[in-house]
């Protein structure tokens, strides 16, 4: 009696475990999908573009004749409405971030929190239309040479929205130093910003600059809101007041516009996506190494 | 008793609804050793963290009654904590390092304090106070985390001492040490004294017997028994003193 229903259990347990692990391998398999399709149109294209064309190139105009492949202006693109991002959402990131571990009160938080969490729930194409309809309004109102599309606008409205990714996770890394540790810098003598400048910050600095690092690679694949106000021309500029196209404008601009399958534009679109890729995963990778390299044992 | 540095007058304590601390009125001698001991959760903590304010970084706890320090009240609204505990320094039960280097850990008070004196020879005698510059004079870069627990506890001290303290409160300082790491701490307690007034909690009655000068004993939030070391060891007037100093106390 014992016998049979321990062995029932454990089929049950092998069911549960297959079911799990298929469900495990449905992300893994369609990322290695992914890659594989990437790879193999990858290889089409630079079959008709050399890859030193592809990386040294200053032009990026695969829809006009004759056609240059040269992807700077989309990196650039890219990067620019990043850095600008990331600048918007560092400090304000870490600013909240400050005040819910050391600073609000646990009623307050218990408020300013869930509203934090909202802001991530905003579908991107609200952003997109809040950087097109007030922001850059608002920035042609004060410097009128601006584009109607800019790298500007879309960099702010992108910092926004990274914000609370920022905030929530150097938080988490600052909640997660210990209680005494503050109550040593306390009993030093030491004020509350001196607490989280000098103490707090330090010992939660990994987890942190993870926070940027994974806000960063955020911002590169984020497509809805430069799609909608950065615009749609490849550009090698550093200025924020100019329309620009990123990687992932530049990818939605060609599917939607129905490049024939297998043409050298369509191939173009992998060629970008797996720059683009290859982007994200290094970055993902530094900020997973930064994680464990410099964890603190507390 | 000498000359008086801290006086306590009816002093409460609640964290919230709970009552820690009833009522306390008691004096610390200056340049002396006081001793706070008492069964676990009877407020002995509770009353260290009011001698420097340590208790208005509780949520929820509220303090009523008078802390004079040298005759200044240090809840008066007047009076800034943070230069309360310029004075009045802290020792924790646990070691807690900062995971910086042993020299950071030391210069840390004085830095955030603007000490415009020579920063090293400051780490140097902090460090000898503490019995602990012969052990790491050679590593003061290290991280203070590879220091050993008893170490790292003189660290501590070292620190509270790099601000030039009136009065070290130490919340059972050798609770996570080895007999021996004990020993060194309470060598170096009775030579702090000559500098400085010390205020420690202890669960150990052979060490409060030991070293303190004046030992107070508390039960469930009230002061029971306050006066000598030695008279309160053995001849105190208290029966519940009594009873727990010779362990037929719960
Ligand atoms: N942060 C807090 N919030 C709520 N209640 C607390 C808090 N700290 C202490 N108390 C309560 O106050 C009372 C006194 O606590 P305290 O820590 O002062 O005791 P103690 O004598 O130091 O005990 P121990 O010997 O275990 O360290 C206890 O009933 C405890 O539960
Ligand atoms: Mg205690």
């Amino acid at each position: 009696m014992m016998a049979g229903n321990s062995n029932a259990r454990s089929w049950s347990e092998r069911i549960i475990e297959v079911l799990l692990a298929a469900a495990v391998s449905v992300s893994i398999l369609t990322t290695i999908g992914i890659v594989v399709s990437l790879v193999g149109e990858t290889t089409g294209f630079f079959r008709e573009v050399s890859l030193v064309e592809f990386f040294t190139a200053k032009e990026w105009t695969p829809l006009f004749t004759p056609a240059h492949y040269g992807i700077a202006p989309l990196v650039a693109g890219t990067f620019l409405v990043t850095v600008i991002a990331i600048a918007v959402a560092a400090p304000l990131g870490i600013a909240s971030a400050i005040y819910l571990s050391e600073y609000a009160s646990v009623k307050v938080r218990r408020v300013i929190k869930p509203i934090l969490e909202i802001l991530v729930g905003i579908p991107t194409v609200v952003y997109g239309y809040f950087a097109l309809t007030f922001i850059t309004p608002i920035i042609r109102h004060i410097l009128p040479d601006t584009d109607v599309f800019n790298a500007l606008s879309a960099g702010i409205v992108m910092g926004i929205m990274l914000i609370p990714m920022i905030s929530s996770l150097s938080e988490d890394a600052m909640t997660a130093v210990p209680r005494s540790l503050r109550e040593a810098a306390y009993a030093l003598s030491a004020t509350k910003l001196e607490v989280a400048l000098k103490v707090v910050i330090p010992a939660a600095i990994s987890g942190i600059v993870a926070s940027f690092i994974l806000a960063f690679s955020r911002a590169i694949g984020e497509t809805m809101i430069v799609t909608l106000a950065a615009g749609g021309t490849p550009n090698l500029t550093i200025n924020p007041l100019e329309s620009i196209q990123t990687m992932t404008a530049f990818i939605v601009q060609i599917i939607l516009g129905e490049a024939p399958f297998g043409s050298i534009e369509y191939q173009s679109v992998f060629a970008v996506a797996f720059v683009l890729f290859l982007l994200t995963l290094s970055l993902n990778i530094i900020g997973h190494w930064i994680v464990r390299r410099y964890r603190e044992v507390y | 008793m000498n000359n008086i540095i801290l006086s306590i007058k009816n002093l409460t304590v609640k964290y919230g609804t709970t009552v820690a601390l009833k009522n306390i009125s008691m004096e610390i001698a200056q340049n002396r050793i006081t001793a706070l001991i008492g069964p676990s959760g009877c407020g002995k903590s509770t009353l260290l963290r009011s001698l420097n304010r340590m208790n208005d970084l509780i949520e929820g706890a509220s303090v009523s009654g008078q802390v004079l320090y040298r005759g200044e009240d240090i809840y008066a609204p007047s009076v800034d904590p943070v230069a309360v505990r310029l004075q009045i320094g802290m020792v924790f039960q646990k070691p807690n390092p900062f995971p910086k280097s042993i020299f950071e850990n030391v210069a840390f008070g004085p830095k955030i304090n603007g000490y415009r004196g020579d920063l090293g020879s400051l780490v140097k005698q902090s460090l000898q106070g503490a019995g602990l510059w012969e052990e790491v004079k050679d590593r003061l870069h290290d991280n203070a985390y590879a220091l050993s627990g008893g170490q790292q506890q003189r660290l501590c001290i070292a620190r509270a001492l790099a601000l030039q303290p009136e009065v070290l409160l130490l919340d059972e300082p050798c609770s996570a040490l080895d007999p021996i790491a004990t020993l060194r701490i309470e060598e170096l307690i009775q030579e702090l004294k000559e500098q400085l007034t010390i205020v420690i909690v202890t669960h150990n009655m052979q060490q409060a017997s030991r070293i303190a000068d004046y030992t107070a004993f508390f039960l469930s939030g009230e002061l029971v028994e306050y006066g000598e070391t030695e008279k309160v060891f053995t001849a105190p007037v208290d029966k519940r003193t009594e009873d727990y100093i010779t362990g037929r106390f719960g």
